[in-house]
């Protein structure tokens, strides 16, 4: 049960460049997949053609053996989509929005209402079921809709940046809840926020300019990189010689490097009492190391001190 | 699970209509009321002559402003709240969506309906053959209008550019069209003009069902054809280019 992308591509009418360029990928339908990409990447574009609201200019896809152009039909009974920017209408009450959305859904009126009160409840906004959406806050209105596809039947979920907007308790509430469904439903979703990503996704995919340039699970992803270990020093400490990366920030110097590198710079350090940190390299530095740009305001360079 | 179609169908209703005017009692209220503006200046400027004339006016207005205002409610879910992606990737169909959106929109005008029905009972003199007549115009072109409505929503990517749309198919439906006065009160050469909108095809049948105007028959089979050809057509263009699945 997976899906599966073959060479998509996509050329919006009217443009010149590829907004998806034959991206071919295999994602397993079980736990949460989150694809990241900087503004543009075309992690909107990728979510909407499996979320069967946007056509391919090529390449095929399918979705638990189901294809996404000729099975759509299908499809649709298993899937559900919140879209990027979608806001609940405002002249209705969170209950009503949920409740219609699961009658378009196929939902008779009295389950519609009966699931919607039980997630209402179960995302923490039963208070202000009754409130008209206008009145809300952009979380809770983002709230809403996450409202619509959980408490539907959907097996399969594109969540395109579903926590934007939402404040950090809110966020880890929202990845909670989809950390307790996960275990019935496989929800694909889109972020800005890439330590969520890493502690909380089974798969991450990393696009960029419309090219998928890696996917797995994070420790496949790490073995990939050449340089798997962080060791961060203070602003203006004295490098040690190691073979790697360094990264200069305002605050730090972050030294990417091999487990073998990080051992000694880190015995280096303890050496000299100097203030060190050690760690695994996190999605931070393997997304910037996959797009190639500096980290935070830094420079990155090969470097070689040995 | 099995799903319930009359659900999907209703769905639609019950958010842009049924919600809203519970949600917002004062849009009955202003359903109710919006047929008697014109109505009351045609009633003294005719001195009474025209009263029956202009409730049928008033009928065909609220069918098909109602209509194209459906335009801005699709664009709304489509463009501005972006909930149309949400229903494409539903197990609800386009047809299921449009015929509720259609519904919604009669369900919106129900109000007013109600309110001319009253006029119509104590100004306009009807036969069953002539009520029959005047509720298949009517509906004719509140599908015709619809249809235009889907149409336009389709191709707008913006809410204030549907607005747009609205205004000038508004004056273009009500104005331009004889639908409060018998064509017969246009001067010539002017009165080619209001033939240039769909909906005075509809008026003339109706005026002459109702025995407003009086034209030949061959003029009567002719504005049925018009109605018949446009509301398919146009019909058949909505549903062919409703963009349920971009390109």
């Amino acid at each position: 049960m997976a899906i599966e992308c073959v060479k998509i591509t996509k050329k919006y009418p009217g443009t010149t460049s590829k907004s998806l360029d034959n991206v071919s990928v295999s994602i397993p339908t079980k736990g949460i997949f989150s694809l990241i990409g900087r503004n543009g990447a075309g992690k909107t574009t990728l979510t909407r053609i499996l979320g069967t609201q946007l056509m391919p200019s090529s390449g095929h896809a399918t979705i638990n053996g189901l294809d996404i152009i000729d099975d759509a039909k299908e499809l649709r009974e298993i899937i559900a989509v919140i879209p990027q920017d979608g806001r609940p209408v405002p002249w209705v009450t969170p209950a009503q929005m949920i409740m219609t959305y699961l009658m378009w859904r196929g939902y008779g009126i009295r389950e519609a209402k009966a699931r919607a009160v039980s997630v209402i409840k179960d995302i923490g906004i039963y208070k202000e079921k009754d409130m008209h959406i206008g009145k809300l806050s952009g979380g809770t209105k983002r709230k809403v809709l996450v409202g619509c596809v959980l408490a539907s039947e959907a097996e399969i979920v594109f969540m395109d940046e579903p926590t934007t907007g939402l404040d950090l308790i809110s966020r880890t509430s929202f990845w909670e809840t989809l950390g307790k469904l996960k275990k019935d439903r496989f929800f694909l979703l889109t972020t800005h926020y890439l330590e969520e990503a890493e502690s909380l996704a089974d798969g991450i995919g990393i696009l960029d300019n419309g090219k998928l340039l890696v996917s797995g699970s994070m420790d496949q992803i790490r073995k990939r990189i050449r340089y798997r270990y962080m060791v961060t020093l203070g602003k203006d400490a004295k490098v040690p010689a190691f073979k790697g990366k360094i990264i200069r920030t305002s605050n730090s110097t972050k030294i990417m490097t091999s487990e073998e590198g990080a051992k000694r710079v880190a015995s280096e350090m303890i050496r000299r009492h100097a203030e060190f940190s050690m760690s695994p390299i996190s999605l931070n530095e393997i997304f910037y190391s996959f797009v190639k740009e500096d980290i935070e305001t830094g420079k990155s360079d090969d470097y070689e001190k040995e | 699970m099995k799903r319930n179609k009359l659900s999907q169908v209703w769905a639609s209703v019950l958010l842009t209509a049924v919600y809203w005017m519970r949600n917002y009692p004062i849009s009955i209220v202003a359903s109710f009321l919006s047929p008697i503006s014109i109505v009351v200046i045609i009633a003294f400027v005719s001195k009474g002559a025209l009263v029956g004339v202009a409730v049928e006016g008033a009928l065909i207005t609220t069918f098909v402003l109602n209509g194209i205002m459906e335009m801005t409610d699709i664009s709304h879910l489509k463009n501005d709240f972006k909930i149309q992606d949400m229903v494409v990737a539903s197990p609800t169909s386009a047809f299921s969506y449009i015929f509720g959106m259609s519904l919604s929109s009669l369900a919106t005008a129900l109000p007013s309906i109600i309110f001319i029905l009253i006029l119509w009972s104590v100004f306009v003199h009807t036969t069953v053959v002539s009520a029959l007549t005047v509720f298949a115009a009517v509906a004719l072109l509140m599908i015709l209008a619809i249809s235009i409505g889907f149409f336009l929503a389709t191709r707008t990517s913006d809410i204030s550019e549907s607005y747009q749309f609205t205004t000038i198919l508004s004056l273009l439906f009500t104005t331009v069209s004889p639908i409060y006065y018998p064509i017969s009160l246009i001067p010539m050469p002017y009165r080619y003009l209001a033939y240039l909108s769909p909906i005075t095809y509809g008026a003339e049948i109706i005026q002459n069902a109702t025995g407003y105007l009086s034209i030949s028959s061959m003029n009567l089979v002719l504005d049925w054809i018009v109605l018949v050809g446009l509301t398919a057509v146009m019909l058949f263009f909505a549903i062919k280019d409703l963009r349920w699945r971009e390109a």
